[in-house]
This record gives structure tokens, sequence and C-alpha cells, in this order.
């Protein structure tokens, strides 16, 4: 490609990617509660609105509250299966971390309605713990990938110094295996963390009714009319994905963890 | 010993994966046969009477709707998806991880907002058809949803994102010598893309079809919110038979049957590459 069209074609795609994003921050920045880009009277009113509004406000905290135990859940689930898989090699680790990793490539709907179904069956739909819990599940994939990237990393060299120099299991675990997998660890949490904040349908499923988070009051208000309101928990999540993944980027080596080359050889 | 620590240590994760995954999905098949009632989430005893709903024509064609969709915004996404994540692969690393991270702030923004950042893109007061009245292609400013290439273009949004980080890998690991090879050897750019890397990025690229033909199929928002009814794929059926109506056997027996469409496209998939590789 030569270099002239390649660059409108990228300058292309990342209109068409920024486009609805850049509208929608325009956009709660008005001054009216009108629809209006570029805005009229540039003003900070709806976030204010945003933050003083109970509703909203209980719904965005409700958002967090969730995503942080959901990741913490997953991590739960990733961390000794990770290690199960890398220390012993054993076929029934494999096989858990293979099943745990299927929910997040089916359709969303899909499981949102096999979610529905068990919290259903053992008659406990509509609990904050339900959606808790189907996140940390449909989203424990991350952490698996990216703990099992952290165990790859560690030269086997290191282990066999520390146990040579008389460390015991615990010893090894805590001073050589614990400081190296403590950013992918971290990297996991993030991921599940923002992708739990965003989720909508397994949320709605499980129990939208009694447990409204962020996006249902969004989804929920969308179908009640246009509020500049909604841009504002648009731009809210926006700044909190790439603060997320600006992190990620800053401790931890994002393309790697992409599966991509690393710092080193790139 | 090692035996009993092996399994302490798989007992948590084995416990939550195994009751969120296997068992729902049985329960699932279960529910699929079982009659609906409407003081309950599901009756008692063994009714064919939700598959039987599956074959009357509005179900059939949201079936039909779904894989068109998913196969349109899979196709599209590739084509875009490729070379972009072919040209991420070749910045200097700053604007790649640049690149990363909005691509990854755009994946996980929730449908929703997106689908709600398009209706007002969409929107005869802002945006696009004002843009398009500027270029001279309208008349007049219009609402440009709801419409099924308001439908398409949100979802091909969703799903580019997943597309290149799918294929990131691959290119971002291939091999330059090659490339530099077939360059030296005189073949122009465009020929070293399509003779060199697009034969070894094959694999991921099937991969990253089907991944983005599922994402497709299971989605609910967007046709919801930028269609009309007579747009509404499988998916909206679904999560709407479940919320709406109350009939939690027939959302079972369209969820066992786009887990059979999942798994075909897998195992289409699968066969194509083991095809070629023969």
């Amino acid at each position: 490609m030569t270099r002239a069209l390649r660059g409108t074609f990228l300058a292309l795609l990342a209109l068409f990617l920024s486009a609805p994003l850049i509208v929608v921050t325009g956009v709660s920045f008005n001054g009216n509660a009108r629809m209006n880009f570029p805005p009229q009277h540039v003003s900070v009113i709806w976030y204010g609105n945003f933050f003083s509004d109970a509703g909203w406000r209980s719904a965005f905290t409700l958002s967090l509250v969730i995503a942080a135990l959901s990741s913490l859940v997953a991590l739960s689930i990733a961390l000794p299966l990770a290690y199960a898989v890398w220390r012993h090699g054993s076929r029934a680790a494999r096989a858990l971390q293979a099943l745990a990793r299927i929910s997040f490539l089916l359709p969303s709907v899909v499981v949102s309605i096999v979610f529905l179904v068990f919290w259903s069956a053992i008659g406990h739909a509509g609990h904050i713990e339900d959606t808790i819990l189907s996140h940390a599940v449909v989203f424990v994939t991350l952490p698996l990938t990216t703990i099992g990237l952290g165990f790859q990393s560690i030269d086997p060299a290191l282990i066999d110094a520390a146990r040579t120099l008389g460390a015991r299991d615990s010893e090894v675990l805590r001073t050589v295996i614990r400081p190296i997998l403590l950013p992918y660890a971290i990297c996991g949490l993030v991921f599940v963390f923002i992708l739990s904040l965003n989720e909508y349908i397994i949320a709605y499923m499980v129990a939208g009714f009694e447990v409204e988070t962020l996006p249902i009051k969004v989804f929920n208000n969308l179908r009640m009319g246009f509020t500049p309101t909604m841009c504002v928990g648009a731009v809210l999540f926006m700044l909190l994905g790439v603060l997320g993944f600006g992190v990620i980027a800053l401790i931890g080596d994002l393309p790697k963890l992409l599966g991509g080359r690393s710092q080193g050889n790139g | 010993m090692k035996r009993a620590r092996l399994s302490l240590l798989l007992l948590w994760p084995g416990l939550v994966t195994l009751s969120l995954t296997v068992v729902p999905v049985l329960l699932l098949l279960r529910i699929s046969l079982a009659p609906q009632d409407p003081s309950a989430p599901w009756g008692t005893g063994v009714s064919s009477e939700a598959y039987a709903s599956l074959l009357a024509a509005d179900s059939l064609r949201s079936l039909g709707r779904s894989l068109e969709l998913a196969l349109s915004v899979a196709l599209i996404s590739l084509g875009a998806g490729f070379p972009l994540a072919y040209c991420i692969t070749r910045m200097r690393r700053r604007v790649q991880v640049l690149w990363l991270v909005f691509l990854l702030a755009t994946l996980t923004l929730s449908d929703v907002l997106i689908a709600f950042s398009w209706q007002v893109l969409l929107s005869k007061r802002i945006g696009l058809s004002k843009l398009l009245v500027a270029l001279g292609l309208m008349d007049q400013p219009d609402s440009l949803a709801p419409s099924v290439g308001g439908v398409i273009g949100c979802l091909v949004y969703l799903v580019i994102p997943f597309t290149v980080l799918t294929l990131y890998p691959s290119l971002s690991q291939l091999d330059r010598g090659l490339i530099e090879a077939a360059r030296t050897l005189g073949a122009p750019a465009w020929r070293s893309f399509t003779s060199v890397v697009i034969p070894l990025t094959r694999v991921p690229a099937v991969i990253a079809f089907v991944l983005s033909a599922v994402l497709t199929l299971g989605s609910f928002v967007p046709p919801l919110a930028l269609g009309r009814p007579e747009h509404w794929p499988m998916s909206v059926l679904i999560g709407n038979a479940a919320l709406a109506g109350h009939n939690l056997p027939r959302a079972s027996a369209m969820s066992v049957l786009l887990l059979l469409v999942t798994a075909l496209l897998a195992w289409g998939a699968a066969q194509t590459l083991r095809r070629r590789a023969a």
C-alpha cells in the first residue's frame, strides 16, 4: 500500500470509530435539553444533573460494585486454574480451562438465556450476586489468558535457583512467582472490570428489574426518549475504558498481552 | 498428597465453572422441551410446542435475517479489519499502543451506549444526514434510522475491534523477512500482501470471520434500537420471548437453534481450514 492510500484508509477508519463517541461527547455538553451538535451554549449542567440524580448515581455505583466484585471472583477462578495447568499440567485442569473459556465465545443472547434459566431453576433470579457470578464466569477467559501468559513468562531457571538456595514451595510462590505474576493478574482484573461495567444483556436477563446497572438504565431511558444525561453516562464509561487500558499499557506490555510481539523483539 | 492438593486447587474453579456452564446448558435443553406456563417460568411435563413454533414463518424469516446479518457484518468487518490490523502491526510501537488502547476502549464500550450513539449520529438533527446534505448526496436532513443500514453500520462498529484484535497476533508475529524477500524479488507492495501475507494468515482470518458472525448472531440491542420489527433477527425474538412474552421454553428452543447454528459455523470453518491444509 502506498503511503497516501494507507494514511487515508487509517484516517477514515479512525473517523468511523470515533464519530459516534465524538457526537455523544458533544451532545453531553449542550446547554439545553435538545440534541444539538456541535453543542450550543456549552455547559456542564448535565454532568451536575447526572451526579445529583439519585437514580443515575445509584445505577453508576451499582455498576462499579458489580464490576469490582465480578473481577475479583473471576480472578479467584482463574488464578488456581491457571496455576494448576502450569504447575501440574493436569488433564482435568486443562479441560476445566477449556470449558471456562466457552461462554465468552457463544452468542451473548443465548448465554444470557442460559444464565436466566439457571438462576430461575434454583429459585434465585433477580439478585445482585447472580449478575456478579454470571459476569465472572463469562469474562474469566481474560484473566485466564493474561495469567497464563504470566506463568509462561517465568523462567524455570529462576525457580530452580530459588530451590537450590533452599526455598520451599510457599517461599518460591511468594518471592519469585508473585512479583512476576502481579502485573498480569492486574491486567486480567482490569479487563473483567471494564467488560462487566459495560455488559448489558446478561445483567438485564438475570436481574434487570431488581438490579439496575448503568447500561440497563440507559437502555430503559432509550425507550422513553432522549435526555442528555444519558450522554454523560456514555462519556464516563468511555473515560473509564480509556483510563483502564491506559493503565494496562503503562504497567504491562500491551502488544504482548494481546499476543503480538513484545517490547524486546519488536 | 499431590492429587489432594490439585483437587483442593480445582475445587472452587470447578464448582463455579461446571455449575454455570454445563448445568445451565442441560437445563436449557430441558426447558426447551417444557410447555409454557403463564404463572411460572415454565410448565411441568414434556411438550414439543416450543420447537414446533420454530417452524412458523416468522421464526424462519428471523433466522434467515440473522444469517444474512451475521455474514454481511463478518464480511465487511474482515474486509476493513484485516488491512487495519496489518497497518497497526507496521506502526511505531507508541502509535501501535495508542491504536490498541483506542480499539480496546471501543470494544469494551457497552453495546447499549454504542447503539445509543448511533441513534444520535443517524438522527435528523445531527451529524450524518447534515453532512450528506452538505456533500450534495441528500436533499434535506432526514432521519437515517431505523434502517437495515443503521443496524449493519452499528454492528460493524461493534465487531471491527474484535476482528482486528483476533488478527493482530499472527500479523504481528509474521516473518517480515518473507515480505522483504518478495519485495526484493520484484513483487509490488500489493502483490506481497496478497501472495505472502494473506495465505499465511488464513487461519486467524477464518477464526475472525466466524467470531464476528457469532457476535452478530448474539446481538440484541443494536437491531432492536436501530431496526424496525421487520428487520429483527432471531436474537431479538429470543430476548423478547424471555422478557416481554414470558415464554422461556420458546426462548430456550430458539437459543438451542442458535447454538446449533454457531456449532455449524465453527465446524464449517474447521472443515475449510482442514481441506486447504491437506
